[in-house]
C-alpha cells in the first residue's frame, strides 16, 4: 500500500513543481528583452536578430539588379563597388569607388570563360538609364530594385541608407512622392535621431511639394542632429554635413535671407572639398545683400516718414 | 532503337503516375501567387523579383526531379527483381541504360514545358510581353542542362551502392559546379604551383553547367543569345552527357547483376 502511494506522491509534487516554475518563468520571460512574442513581425519572431545579416546581402542585390545582373562576384575585383552605384547616384551617401566600373571581369582568362561572358550580362548598365535595353525613356525601370530594399528595410530597420535610397529613386523617377515621404517616415520613428532621413525628408518637402518653411525645419533639425552625432567624431561625414548646409543656404538666399544664408555657408565652406566654389557663392550674396540693402536705403530716403 | 523508345516510354508512365512532378509544381505555383500578391509602393508593374524566385523555385525543381528520378531508375529495377527478364528480352544492356536515359530526359523535358509555361504566364501578367525566343533558348539550355545530370545521376546509380547515396553526392556535385564552376579559374590563378595546374585541369574537366545557366538574362530582359553560341553550348552539354553515358554503358556492362 505504502509503495503505491510513494509515486503518486512523487508525481504530485512534480506537477506542483512544474506549475510553480511555469508561473514563475512566465513572469520572467514576459519581461525578458528577448521575448520574442511580443513583436507581430513574423521575421523578427522567426529570425531574430540574425535577420539583420541578411538586410545588407539584400541591399546589394538591389544594386545589382541596378545593373540587371552585371555584378562583381567576391572573387571579382569590386573596387568600383564599395559605395552601391544606385546609392550613390541618388547622392544620399558619398562614394567610395575607384578604378574601372565596367571591366571588373578583366580580359577572358581561357576560352570557358570568353565562352560564358555571352551567357550572362557582361555590359555595364544602369536601370535608370533604360538598363539592358538602353532606353533613355525608361527610366522608371529602376523599380525593380525596390522589392529587394524593402525587404532589406524590413529585415533591418536601423540601416538608413536603406530608406533614403529608396525614397531618392521613389520620387525621382517613379514619381511616388507620397509612398517615399511614407517610407521616410516609417525610418524617421525606427530612428528618430537619423539626420540623413531628415535631410532626404527636407528635399521632398523642397523639391516635390515646394513646401520651404518645412523644409528649412526639417534641415534645421538635421543639421542639429549631425552637430551632436558627428562633430566630436575624428571623421565626420562631411558629406551630408555639405549637402545640409549647402541646402540651407541656397534656399535662405532664395528666400532673401542673406545674413543667414552668409552664416550657412561659412560654415558649408569650412567643411567643403572645393571651398573656392563656395566662396563665389558667398561673394554672389554679399553683393546681393549689398545691393538690397542699397534699394532699402534708396527707398527709406524717397518715404522719410516711414518706420525703417 | 524501338527498344529504348518502349524504356523511355515506361519511364515517362512512371513519373506522370507518381507525385513528385505534381507536388512540386504545385509547391512553385503557391510559391510565386503569394509573392506576386506583396504590394511593393503600389506598383504593379514589378515583375522582376517574381520572375527570379519564380526561375529559382523552376531551377530547383527540375533538379530534384531529374536526379531523384534518375538516382531510382536501376537500384528499383534490381531491388523488384524486374531486372532479369528485362534483360532476358532480345534487349541489351547498353540500350536499357539508353532508354532510361531518354525516358528521364524527355521526362524532365515535359516537366519543363508546364514550367516554363506557367513562368510566361506569370511574366506577362505582370510585363504584358512575351519574349518567347529568349524563353525557349533559356528552357533548351535548361534541358540540355538536365541532360548532363541525368546522364551523370544514371552513372552514379551504377557505382553507388544506394540511391539516397547517389542522390545526395549528385545534388552536392551540381550545386558545386553551378555555384563555383564559373570561379574555379581565378582561385587557382592565385595558388602557387603545382596547385594551380591541379585546379586548372578540373576546372577544364568539370563541365560547366553554369554555362546553361542564362536565368540573370531572362530576368533583366536581355535580347535573345546568339544562336551560334546556344548551338555550341547545346553540343558542349551534348558531349559531356555522352560521355558520361558511354561510362554508365562500360560500368554496367561488367556489373553483376544479381
Amino acid at each position: 500500500m505504502r509503495s503505491a502511494r510513494l509515486p503518486l506522491l512523487i508525481l504530485i509534487a512534480l506537477l506542483v513543481l512544474c506549475c510553480g516554475l511555469a508561473a514563475w518563468l512566465d513572469l520572467w520571460f514576459q519581461g525578458w528583452q528577448g521575448n520574442r512574442a511580443e513583436s507581430a513581425d513574423l521575421l523578427n519572431v522567426l529570425m531574430g536578430d540574425s535577420r539583420r545579416m541578411f538586410a545588407n546581402h539584400f541591399f546589394v542585390k538591389a544594386d545589382a539588379y541596378f545593373h540587371s545582373g552585371f555584378y562583381p562576384t567576391v572573387f571579382d575585383n569590386r573596387e568600383a563597388f564599395q559605395t552601391p552605384h544606385m546609392a550613390e547616384d541618388s547622392g544620399t551617401v558619398g562614394g567610395r569607388n575607384r578604378g574601372d566600373e565596367t571591366g571588373f571581369l578583366g580580359k577572358p582568362r581561357d576560352w570557358i570563360d570568353a565562352f560564358s561572358r555571352q551567357l550572362f550580362p557582361s555590359r555595364h548598365t544602369h536601370l535608370d538609364e533604360g538598363g539592358a535595353s538602353g532606353d533613355l525613356g525608361n527610366s522608371s525601370q529602376v523599380r525593380e530594385i525596390m522589392p529587394w530594399l524593402r525587404t532589406s528595410a524590413e529585415l533591418n530597420p536601423n540601416d538608413i541608407r536603406t530608406y533614403t535610397v529608396s525614397a531618392y529613386w521613389l520620387r525621382e523617377r517613379m514619381g511616388k512622392v507620397a509612398e517615399a515621404e511614407q517610407f521616410l517616415r516609417e525610418g524617421l520613428r525606427a530612428n528618430p535621431d537619423s539626420y540623413e532621413i531628415m535631410y532626404e525628408l527636407g528635399r521632398v518637402y523642397s523639391e516635390n511639394k515646394h513646401d520651404e518653411t518645412h523644409a528649412r525645419n526639417l534641415w534645421q533639425a538635421a543639421l542639429r542632429e549631425w552637430g551632436k552625432q558627428e562633430a566630436p567624431k575624428a571623421d565626420p561625414d562631411k558629406f551630408l554635413f555639405v549637402e545640409i548646409a549647402s541646402h540651407l543656404a541656397l534656399l535662405e538666399t532664395k528666400q532673401g535671407n542673406y545674413r543667414q544664408a552668409l552664416a550657412y555657408m561659412e560654415r558649408w565652406k569650412a567643411r567643403s572639398p572645393s571651398p573656392a566654389a563656395v566662396e563665389r557663392y558667398i561673394e554672389e550674396v554679399r553683393r546681393k545683400m549689398s545691393s538690397a540693402d542699397q534699394t532699402h536705403t534708396d527707398q527709406s530716403s524717397q518715404n522719410p516718414g516711414k518706420a525703417p | 532503337m524501338n527498344n529504348i523508345f518502349a524504356i523511355a516510354g515506361v519511364v515517362i508512365k512512371e513519373l506522370y503516375r507518381r507525385k513528385d512532378f505534381y507536388v512540386l509544381f504545385i509547391l512553385t505555383a503557391l510559391i510565386c501567387l503569394v509573392m506576386a500578391s506583396v504590394n511593393f509602393f503600389n506598383d504593379d508593374k514589378i515583375v522582376r523579383y517574381l520572375k527570379e524566385i519564380c526561375l529559382l523555385c523552376i531551377w530547383i525543381c527540375s533538379l530534384v526531379i531529374a536526379i531523384t528520378t534518375t538516382a531510382r531508375q536501376i537500384p528499383s529495377e534490381r531491388e523488384n527483381r524486374t531486372l532479369f527478364p528485362l534483360l532476358a528480352k532480345p534487349l541489351t544492356r547498353t540500350q536499357l541504360l539508353l532508354g532510361k536515359f531518354l525516358g528521364c530526359w524527355l521526362a524532365c523535358g515535359l516537366a519543363l514545358v508546364c514550367f516554363y509555361t506557367f513562368f510566361g504566364a506569370l511574366a506577362a501578367s505582370r510585363e504584358h510581353h512575351w519574349p518567347l525566343l529568349s524563353y525557349l533558348q533559356a528552357g533548351t539550355l535548361h534541358w540540355v542542362m538536365l541532360g548532363v545530370v541525368i546522364a551523370f545521376a544514371l552513372l552514379g546509380s551504377l557505382i553507388f551502392s544506394a540511391p539516397s547515396a547517389n542522390t545526395t553526392i549528385c545534388f552536392v556535385v551540381v550545386a558545386f559546379i553551378l555555384l563555383l564552376g564559373r570561379h574555379l579559374n581565378k582561385v587557382a590563378l592565385h595558388l602557387p604551383e603545382p596547385r594551380r595546374s591541379v585546379l586548372y585541369g578540373f576546372y577544364y574537366l568539370i563541365p560547366h553547367l553554369e554555362l546553361f545557366d542564362v536565368r540573370d538574362l531572362i530576368i533583366h530582359n536581355w535580347p535573345p543569345i546568339a544562336w551560334t553560341v546556344c548551338g555550341v553550348a547545346t553540343l558542349y552539354g551534348l558531349a559531356y552527357a555522352a560521355a558520361f553515358l558511354i561510362s554508365a554503358c562500360l560500368v554496367f556492362r561488367r556489373k553483376a547483376i544479381n
